[in-house]
This record gives C-alpha cells, structure tokens and sequence, in this order.
C-alpha cells in the first residue's frame, strides 16, 4: 500500500479503451463495478467528442460476485453487437475483475461464437502495467489479431505502394495534441512526396489493417505508443520504422534525414531515382520554421542561461529538454519523467543537456525539486502548473496528463516544423511572462507580495533574521529576493549562524561570487 | 405508461453511467472540516478522483488514496500494518480530529476487514476511524454519502433529556444555546423539539434551513454531519430525525433501528413546495401550526417568473444517476414542465414515500400525466426513447452530455446539482438557473440573458 494523492499515468484499462476507442466501429465493454466508466466523460469532454463513446460497461455487482459474470458478460458482448454492429469488441478487464479471476478468455470465446462482431479479450496486467503500456500493448495486439488472420485467410496485401508511403502509428485518442500532430505529420514527409498510407488507430477502419504492409515503412512518432505494433511489423513483415521524435529543429531535421533514408533504400528500384531532402529541410527551416530564427534573434539572447525545470512523459519531456538546452541556450537544471519503464532510453537522450535527472511518479517528489533549483520557468504537465502556480513560477504545459484547455480548437502540433514555432512561443511566452512580473517589482511596482520563501520542501529550521537584515534584503529585487535570502540561510546554516544580520548578508554574498569566479 | 393514479415502476438492466460513489469524499471532506478521507482501492480509483475532482485535487485536499499494490491484493503483505503505516503518517502530517476510510469494490472483493482493523488502528493512533463501504459494487454516486453518514451515526455522542443536570452538559448546552437571544419562555417551548438534519449541505444552506425552522419555533439541535467532527450531534429516543435529501436512505434506517430516533418522513427541501411541505411535515410532528409558510410560497413562486415563463410546457427526460431525480421532477411539474421519464439509480420507496406521494399530488394538480419511473436504466434504451421522444431538455451525466448537444437535443449536467445549492426557499432561483440555462443559451441571444460563465469544464 501506498500513499497517494496524485498520479500522472492512468490505469491499464484507460490505455485499452483509448486505442479501442480511438479506431472507427470497435466497441469496448469493460468488466467493471458501476462508476468505473468515467473514460466516457474523460473523452467526452477535454475532446468534446460529438459522438458516443464507444465504451460500455458490463457491470460488476453483488450478484456477479456471487454468480460469476459469465452469462452477463456474454449477452452484453452478444446484446452490443446487435444494436451497434461493431467490427470488433474489445472486452477490456480492470482492476476489479484481474482480482476475481474470472476466465474472461472463456467468456470470449464463447460469445465470438453468437457473435457477428470479433471479440478479443485485451491481454494487459492491471497491476503490473500503466496506462501508456497498456495502449501500446492493445494496439499491437489488435494489429497482429488482423495481420494474422489476414494471412491466415489469404486476403493479404504485401506489394509495396507505387509511390513512397508510410504508416503513422500510435495518434490516439485523448493523446497530448495528438489530432494537431498528426496533421502536421501527413505534411512533413507529405510534401516531398512520401504519402500516408494509413493512420493507426485514430479513425481508421479494422478491415484496412490488412493493407497495413503496403507502406515503405512505419513511424512512430511518441515513445510511449506504438512502439510494440512497429517492432511487430518488423520482425514479422519487415518493415523498417522511425521512432524519432520531430519535435524541435534538430529531431525533425534527423527526423526528414531517416525518411529519405528509407525511402532511398528502395527508390533506385521501384522509381528508378533517389530523392533528396537536403533543400527541402533547408527551405523549410529557414522560413516555415521561424525556431532557428528565433534563437538567433535578440529575444532569444536574453533567455540565455536562464534556468528552466523540465518534466513529461518520456516523448516531450526528453525532446523539449533538447530544444531549450540545445537550441536556445536554456540551462535545463532539471530533466524528468514518469515514464520509469522508459528510464533507460530518457537518461541517455537528455545526457549532457541537463545538470540532473529526476525519474519518478510521484509529483511532490518533482514539486521539492522544483521548489529547491527556483527555476526561471518550468515545462511540465498540469501537476507542474499548479505546483508553478503556488510558487510563483510560470509554466508551460508539454505533456499529458492534461486538462481541458490542453485540447485546443485552433492549430497547436508540437511536432514538425510548424510544431517549432508553437513551441518557440510557448517557452517565450513562459519567460517573458515571469520577467514582466518581475520588471515592475525593479521599479518598485506592485510589490505586496512580502517574502515567500518559496520552498514545498519541509525540514530545516527557520533561522531568525536581524530586523536590519530583514529591511536590507526588502531592497533587493523582488525577482532575484527570494534566491538571495536562501543563498543567504544556506550559508547562515552551514557556519552554524544563528541569526542573520547584515554582515552575515555580505558574507554570504562574498562567498557566492568567489564560487561563480571559480 | 399511462397509469393515471398510481406510479409506475420499472427496472431496466442497471448499463448506465454514473460517478463512483467514493466521489463523497469530494465534497464531505470540505463539510467536514477536522477530517481526513482515506481511500483503500486501486490505481483505478485515484485516477477517478483525479479526474473527477479536476481543479480541487490541487488545492491541497484532506483526502488521498491508500493505493493497493499487487502485494495487497495477494496478501503477501499484512493489512493492518500497511494502513498503520499510512494513518501515522497522515496523523503526522494533517493531525485530523477523524479518519475516514472509504472502502471500494477491491477492498470488498479481497474482503479486506476494514470493520475489524479500524477499532485496533483506532485505539493504538489516538484517533477515531470510520469506515464506510462506498463501492460500486453496491452504489451509486450519492449513495456513497449516505454509506458514510450511515457510518458516522453510530459515533454520535448518545443524546440525554435532562441535558442540563448531566455532569458533562457541555456540549449539548452548546448546542441548545445556539442562538443566545432566545427568551426563556421560547428557550423551553424549542427545548421540546430534539430535531437532528441529517445531509451534507454547505453551512450557509444549512443555516438556511435553521433559520427557517426556526420562524416556527423549532430548533434544530444538530446536524448530522456538523461542520466538525467534534461537533456530532447527540442522538438517541426522544431524538426526531429528518433528511434533507433522498438518497440517505441508509443513514435514515441507521438512525431509527440503531439510535432509535424517530423518522419524520417528509418530501425533501427542494423548490418552494418541497421547502414547504418539508417544513410543515417537521411542523406537524411537534404539534406546530406553520405560520406564514403558504405566503413565503407563493412570494418565491413569484420571484422566479421569469424562469417559468421559460420552461413552461417544455419536456425533460432524467437519465438519471444521483438520486435528486424524483424532488428536481416533482418541482419541475409544479414549474410547468412536462417530465418523460425519472431514470433513477436506486429507488427506495419507504424513505421516499412522503416525496412520491407529492409528486403524484403534484401531477395531479398540474394536469399531467405521470412519469414513468424507471430504476436501473439502461442508458442505451434511455437514448433510444429519446430520439423518440425528442424533449426539450436532458438531464444528464456528461458522458452522454455532449453527443446529445450534437444531435440537437439541449442538456444540462446533472452533477452540477449535486454541487450547487438547492435546498430550501432561497436557493430556488439557483435550481432554475441550471435548468434553464441550455434553453436560455438556444436563444442566447435574448437580452438580458445572462452569460454562461458559470458553466465550467468539470472535467
């Protein structure tokens, strides 16, 4: 047991149900007690989904505990195929039902035999994996369901499309600015003549996957989904992918630089010549993408070394480390994720680009880390906004989990290179905002905000400040106010001072700056 | 359907959407204010919560999860030393004057004897622990209220006649003097009326309802749940009893078989009518005869025309999932409305006898026929019947909320009657701002509407 006040990864059941849901005319129907079907609400509204979600529940009640739920699992499965005729149902457990140790794959197999509909059962572990391993394991699953049968029933297609194509695996449902993304996606190698063969799982019909292999490769874009369908098609139809991120110039570049990689290894003989993409990055970064401008320019100039706290899912977080870090000179003093299953990879992509790294799942352990380094701004997900809010410390939001707002109308990809001038403006904007505020308290503005002393951490006690230390520090700047009293009780408390005085003040500062000489 | 003098009842196959009813702890945690509630379940629980709660999760909330790991579900590692560890350190940490464990489906599929380990836990930590079973295996949404106060009555202290010859007469003094400036002769007439609410509301409708009460000279002597836990109110024979909302069914047979206090059965205060009718019930247990009460009626009848004007003769349909459906439609009938269909999580006819008969009251004045009550909908059929049926208005959870906006039926979320005020005569504008919101916003564009800024996302 463990104490827990928030989480940024969902259940198991949340990544089945959103892959499930996120493919056109699969009905999911969970095996849970009654309440446990707020995914519905979850898409319904940061999505504003227009159509039903295509979640049920087979509810879990007194009577099924005494019965067993075989019967009503299977009408339900049998009842939802008839009034909506799915393709496929995807009977998905839950935490409840892996304790009851119900034989669901029974159940399965039994309704797929009444059936018009396929029924697979969804083959994750509540309590060994989370919510984004569980979505790339259904999907992998769903994909390899198909594929097989394909096969096995000879109605597969293997030859190559004429022109270069590819798969676009792992936009999902209720992912971070995944619709946006995957616009931007079909565009970057679209417009230099690599097509979309198929989109996978968001909208696309079951009865397609067969056509799945046609494509010259795959990508996939997030670490957290999809992987597991792209090495499937790997080792079983050969299909090379790309899983590199193109967030940022230097990914998407890499990015553009892996496609015609691919493509060329089989333009010279199905098209009879090679491509090249060298103008086409060139063109595209100088003046679609105003990123590379931008950290030339006088703006960006004054952001330089400032420091900046990172934390995401793997995806965002290692990639936005990359861009403040390696292209607009931010001091990234901290680089984090959640995504522990992933830790291996995250650490070796943000080594050398940021001065420590932090991999957990619990958000107070981020919120002191955040609270101890004071960053200048933080890019985190909605745990660290509101961590950002209490101590005064804008933040920009990169990554789920998210929140309503997280899901705008207007055009907002992170990827590609229109995704380089969103962000620009979203680590501008974070900055920027934070120096204004800071501006007016220099020039004496609004400052009524007295001294926080900025700290979630406990432990430590308070040292006393002298009443004339206390007016001296009133007269330091509000922004930096706060960094110089804690540099200041740091010192006090590492030569066993008592008291602080001005002396002690000057002292401290002494040190400091004999450090930064160092 | 058409059965013109007596309800009809049906039950469908319980495949409908509601909240999980450990979301009590979201707004009980914020009544009860030396709390702390303490969630024994899963991943999928906190995540719930989570999502459910969306913005309050951050303000520093006295509830958490004790996340059940796999170790717990297979009994590797010991329960009570597990939540000793926990409740210590939430007792360092908070120092509540209460822990509320709130059990889940896991903890009732596992059997996790939370009954047997709090009194141990209790007696080594120093502080009282409850335990309410509020899981979705037996409950829906509001009901899990009703599991804690049901709870929490056994813990009230036991309420004693001649309170002030007692040796420990403190607290109900405290009580009976509430309110300072009551003569002598009036102090010894409410003396009579042992009256405990029993319901959740915020302090200001509860000091509403008080101060209604008090008009006809009855004093309430307690609420249960008070805004501290200290605060519980004494119970015991002699001790009325009344509920403020239909789904504490439980709470109410807690309070009757095991305090043996007595019920009075009364519609519930919602609208002026049931506000009304609510009071004259309470009235006519302690031999009062109400004064002025058909007046304020009629006053806030008047008040709220402007809302009437816009819902009259319109149709709603309650998908129904938290329990206020019967009172909100019976209210809506006296406003005019033409109701379709109640859906309702769970019915129970002997706690919600006053409120029915009212209702059939109500429709018969009205005119109108009435509405099928269906428990256990099936929220498939419920969309079927309302392609059919075509209302002007859905009441309903936001799973279905937007998909029906998309297919042009206006809705209105009915959690957020859960959350706002409703109760009593002041808050009645309150329920028809809700309900007439989504018909005001279709001709938004009427002047004076007002904006739709209290429409949040509640995700």
């Amino acid at each position: 047991m463990k104490l827990a006040h928030r989480m940024y990864a969902g259940p198991a059941h949340i990544g089945t149900l959103r892959v499930a849901s996120s493919f056109r005319n699969v009905h999911a129907i969970m095996h849970a007690p009654l309440g446990d079907d707020h995914f519905n609400v979850m898409r319904s509204m940061p999505e504003r989904e227009r159509d039903f979600t295509p979640v049920t529940a087979s509810v879990v009640d007194r009577h099924v505990l005494a019965r067993g739920s075989r019967d009503k699992v299977v009408s339900n499965i049998s009842r939802k195929g008839e009034e909506q005729r799915p393709d496929l149902i995807v009977l998905t457990p839950t935490c409840t039902s892996s304790i009851l140790q119900e034989d669901l794959q029974n159940f399965v197999d039994r309704a797929s035999l009444y059936s018009e509909s396929d029924v697979i059962l969804a083959d994750v572990n509540h309590y060994r994996v989370n919510e984004l391993q569980a979505s790339d394991k259904t999907l992998e699953q769903i994909v390899r369901h198909y594929l097989d049968r394909a096969r096995e029933e000879g109605i597969f297609n293997r030859s190559l499309t004429d022109a270069p194509s590819a798969n676009i695996i792992g936009i999902l449902t209720l992912g971070f600015h995944n619709q946006h993304d995957c616009r931007e996606l079909k565009r970057l190698p679209g417009e230099s003549g690599v097509s979309v063969n198929q989109i996978i799982p968001e909208g696309e019909f079951l009865n397609n996957l067969k056509n799945l292999p046609r494509a010259w490769f795959n990508t996939v874009p997030y670490r957290e989904m999809g992987l597991m369908a792209a090495t499937f098609s790997e080792k079983e139809y050969g299909m090379p992918y790309i899983s590199t991120t193109p967030i940022g110039i230097s990914n998407t570049s890499d990015f553009v630089a892996q496609v015609e990689k691919l493509v060329n290894s089989r333009a010279p003989v199905l098209l009879g010549k090679k491509l090249n993409y060298d103008r086409y990055v060139e063109n595209q970064t100088k003046f679609v993408s105003q990123a590379a401008w931008f950290s030339k320019s006088i703006d960006c100039q004054n952001l330089a070394g400032k420091e900046a706290v990172v934390s995401g899912d793997a995806t965002h977080a290692a990639s936005i480390t990359k861009i403040l870090a390696g292209e607009m000179g931010i001091r990234v003093s901290c680089s984090g994720t959640y995504c522990k299953h992933d830790a291996g990879r995250f650490n070796e992509q943000v080594q050398g680009l940021c001065d420590e790294v932090i991999i957990t799942e619990d958000h107070t352990e981020v919120g002191d880390t955040i609270a101890r380094i004071e960053p200048s701004a933080i890019f985190g997900t909605q745990m660290e906004r509101h961590i950002g809010k209490r101590i005064d410390i804008p933040c920009g939001v990169i990554s789920s989990p998210v929140h309503i707002q997280n899901f705008p109308s207007g055009y907002r990809p992170f990827l590609g290179y229109e995704g380089t001038n969103q962000i620009s403006d979203l680590i501008y904007n974070s900055f920027n905002l934070g120096m204004e505020d800071h501006s007016s308290d220099v020039f004496g503005g609004h400052d009524t905000k007295g001294i926080s002393t900025k700290s979630l951490s406990t432990g430590g006690k308070s040292i006393d400040w002298a009443p004339e230390a206390e007016s001296e520090s009133n007269r330091i700047p509000g922004f930096v106010r706060g960094k110089v009293r804690k540099n200041t009780e740091v010192f006090a408390r590492q030569n066993n001072i008592l008291e602080i005085t001005v002396d002690v003040m000057y002292a401290a500062k002494e040190k400091r700056s004999i450090e930064s000489l160092a | 359907m058409k059965t013109p003098e007596t309800l009809a009842f049906e039950c469908e196959t319980g495949n409908y959407h509601t909240f999980c009813p450990i979301s009590c702890v979201a707004w009980l945690y914020q009544k009860i204010e030396d709390s702390f509630f303490l969630v024994v379940g899963t991943k999928t629980r906190g995540y719930f919560l989570q999502n459910a709660l969306g913005v309050t999760i951050f303000a520093e909330p006295r509830y958490a999860m004790a996340e059940l790991e796999e170790g717990d579900i297979s009994a590797q590692l010991n329960d009570q030393k597990e939540l000793e560890k926990i409740c210590l350190q939430i007792r360092d940490d908070r120092n509540p004057s209460v822990i509320i464990w709130i059990g889940t489906c896991t903890t009732e599929i596992i059997k996790m004897d939370l009954e047997g380990i709090a009194p141990k836990l209790e007696k080594q930590i120093g502080i009282p622990i409850i335990v309410a079973r509020a899981n979705g295996l037996d409950y829906a949404f509001t009901q899990g209220e009703d599991t804690a106060l049901a709870a929490m009555a056994h813990r009230c202290p036991e309420y004693r006649h001649c309170a002030m010859n007692t040796k420990s007469p403190a607290k109900i003094m405290h009580i009976e003097n509430h309110n300072p400036n009551i003569s002598s002769s009036q102090a010894s007439k409410l003396a009579k009326s042992n009256l405990v609410l029993f319901g959740s509301l915020s302090s200001s409708v509860a000091s509403q309802l008080n101060s209604e009460l008090k008009r006809q000279s009855i004093s309430v002597s307690g609420w249960l749940p008070s805004q501290r836990y200290e605060d519980l109110p004494g119970l015991g024979e002699g001790v009325y009893v009344c509920g403020v909302n239909p789904f504490l069914s439980r709470t109410a047979t807690t309070l009757m078989r095991r305090r043996k206090c007595k019920l009075v059965g009364a519609p519930f205060p919602i609208g002026p009518d049931g506000t009304r009718a609510w009071i004259e019930k309470i009235c006519s247990v302690f031999n009062i005869k109400p004064q002025g009460l058909e007046d304020r009626e009629n006053r806030i009848w008047e008040n709220i025309r402007d809302y009437i004007r816009i819902i009259n003769g319109k149709s709603v349909f309650f998908m129904g999932d938290n329990l206020l459906e019967i009172s909100l439609a019976r209210f809506l009938i006296r406003c005019g409305m033409i109701v379709y269909e109640i859906g309702i999580p769970y019915m129970d006819r002997r706690y919600q006898a006053a409120e029915l008969l009212f209702l059939q009251q109500t429709c018969r004045r009205m005119k109108t026929p009435l509405p099928r009550i269906v428990e256990k909908p099936d929220n498939y059929g419920q969309v079927q019947r309302m392609h059919e049926l075509k209302p002007h208005l859905a009441i309903t959870g936001m799973a279905h909320a937007n998909p029906l906006e998309a297919r042009n039926i206006d809705t209105k979320w009915s959690v957020e009657f859960t959350f706002a005020q409703i109760h009593g005569f002041g808050n009645v504008r309150d329920i028809l701002e809700l309900v007439t919101r989504p018909l005001r916003r279709r001709g938004v564009i009427t002047p004076g509407s007002r904006g739709l800024s209290k429409q949040t996302a509640g995700d």
